[in-house]
């Protein structure tokens, strides 16, 4: 028998009422920067503009950790333990810290931030993320003067992810992002999706989200945040360095080696519905372009 | 008895073909249903490329002539769910639209070798009738050992849109290579005793 529940439903409704309310009202973009999703165009907004289905969002995900499939995260992660939770901050800081996950939602707020996720192998979702700025919570600690890049290291727990018992990956998986761009208000460490606890399929109890960049940048279950002088190697780049560069941002102009980037099917559409263009920066370019001003991002991919 | 043999396999390799149909009719593909049907169309493809190669082995191990009765029809169907397949990407994934396709099979090996795979199939399929069997003669045999190639560019068209090496793609090609191993082997023993 299929059970759903009450709370599973609710959210979505009122999240996608309020997303109505909110566009009646017709707020301009800079008062909702962070919560909206910016479009190419009309005609293909409305496909873009829908929230993906909680349930979608839930039951289909890339996390290795748990299996390969994308049915796996949510079969094998239902008895993660997240708690309890503690994150390392450390590295090229002058004073490193450890913080519990019970003192980052104390301290921190976090707040609706409608982002859109694609995924390298040519898909999107629209995201209700809960989430603050990862600048936030770096501003905990001084990073020296040496302190260039930022390194994410999530768990590695092998006895509780089963995938980890495979070499899919060079676990625990890794992932960096440059100082700038992890202060960028934009990246975002999220706790939750659709008003709730994030689901440990999506990462729990803490992750990143870097909405103009590939999803596999976006490390789940993060252990450690590491301030470091060199560009750290992340696990994709270790898997495949000719296929996956240190920055990944979206660019429908850089293909994968293997595929093309230029369109993207909409999660949880039915096949009448065509692919879509896929925008420089997933769109978010007017916010961080000015980020790789001069860089030649085809080089630099 | 044998005579319900063959109408029984069609009937059987026409389910895979049924079932998605009814996972389209009744919208039960899950959230990225176009990825779907060409993971399962592709598959079965490679799955009746195993079971058309298995129908020699299979023969020499069991000294039954009935399974070279299925490898024509068996061979047929790897045509038909190729062809699915070709068409759910170029139809459905791309509505027909050239440009970036065309571009795919240039710049993507993946899309070049699979595209080459059916595109070799149809002189396979086009002369797979009895009379055109009597017209090639010695030259149809030849012809028809293009599945060879086939098989081993179906199996790395899978292995090569693959994110990491998974598991699943290299099962195919280890079967295909078994299958391609046995028939070096029948051609020795006919070397060796004349």
């Amino acid at each position: 028998m299929k059970k759903i529940k009450y709370s599973e439903i609710t959210p979505e409704k009122i999240y996608k009422n309020r997303r109505s309310f909110v566009k009646s009202l017709g707020y301009g973009v800079s008062s909702l920067a962070l919560a909206t999703i910016p479009f190419a165009s009309q005609s293909q907004a409305d496909d873009r503009n829908e929230l993906t289905s909680f349930k979608d969002i839930t039951t289909y995900n890339n996390y290795y950790e748990f299996g390969t499939s994308k049915s796996d995260p949510y079969v094998n992660s239902q008895n993660f333990k997240t708690s309890p939770w503690t994150i390392s901050i450390e590295g090229e800081v002058e004073k490193p810290i450890k913080i519990s996950m019970e003192e980052i939602t104390e301290t921190f707020v976090s707040e609706e931030r409608i982002y859109r996720l694609r995924c390298v192998e040519g898909w999107s979702m629209v995201i209700p993320w809960m989430g603050f700025s990862l600048s936030k919570l770096l501003s905990k600690v001084n990073p020296t003067s040496k302190a260039k890049y930022v390194e994410f290291e999530s768990v590695y727990d092998p006895e509780q992810m089963k995938g980890q018992r495979y070499p899919v990956l060079n676990w625990p998986y890794k992932e960096g992002l440059r100082i700038d761009e992890a202060m960028h208000p934009l990246t975002t460490v999220v706790t939750g999706l659709y008003g709730k606890k994030l689901p440990n399929q999506n990462g729990a109890p803490l992750r990143i989200f870097i909405p103009w960049k590939y999803g596999f940048k976006s490390a789940k279950a993060i252990v450690k945040i590491k301030f470091v002088e060199k560009m750290p190697t992340s696990s994709w780049m270790w898997a495949s360095p000719r296929e996956y560069g240190f920055y990944s941002n979206v660019n429908p102009n850089v293909d994968h080696p293997r595929w093309s980037q230029a369109t993207e099917r909409i999660i949880g559409k039915d096949i009448w519905v065509p692919r879509v263009k896929t925008l420089m920066f997933n769109g978010y370019g007017d916010e961080v372009a000015n980020l790789y001003t001069g860089m030649d991002l085809k080089k630099y991919f | 008895m044998r005579k319900y043999f063959k109408p029984g396999v069609f009937i059987l390799s026409t389910i895979p073909f049924l079932l998605i149909f009814y996972k389209i009719y009744f919208n039960k593909l899950g959230p990225e249903p176009v990825k779907e049907i060409t993971h399962f169309t592709g598959e079965w493809t490679l799955i009746f490329i195993c079971l058309t190669l298995s129908m020699t082995p299979l023969k020499r191990l069991t000294n039954l002539n009935i399974w070279i009765s299925f490898r024509r029809m068996l061979g047929l169907f790897v045509f038909f769910y190729a062809s699915l397949h070709l068409l759910t990407y170029v139809g459905i994934d791309y509505r027909f639209n050239l440009q970036p396709i065309i571009d795919d099979v240039l710049k993507k090996k993946y899309i070049f070798i699979g595209f080459a795979a059916w595109v070799l199939l149809l002189p396979l399929a086009i002369t797979s009738s009895q009379m055109m069997m009597k017209l090639l003669k010695n030259n149809w045999k030849k012809l028809h050992r293009l599945i060879y190639v086939i098989a081993i560019f179906g199996a790395l068209h899978y292995i090569w849109l693959s994110k990491t090496i998974f598991f699943r793609p290299l099962v195919y090609l280890v079967i295909i290579l078994v299958l391609l191993a046995l028939r070096i082997k029948i051609k020795n023993r006919k070397v060796n005793y004349g």
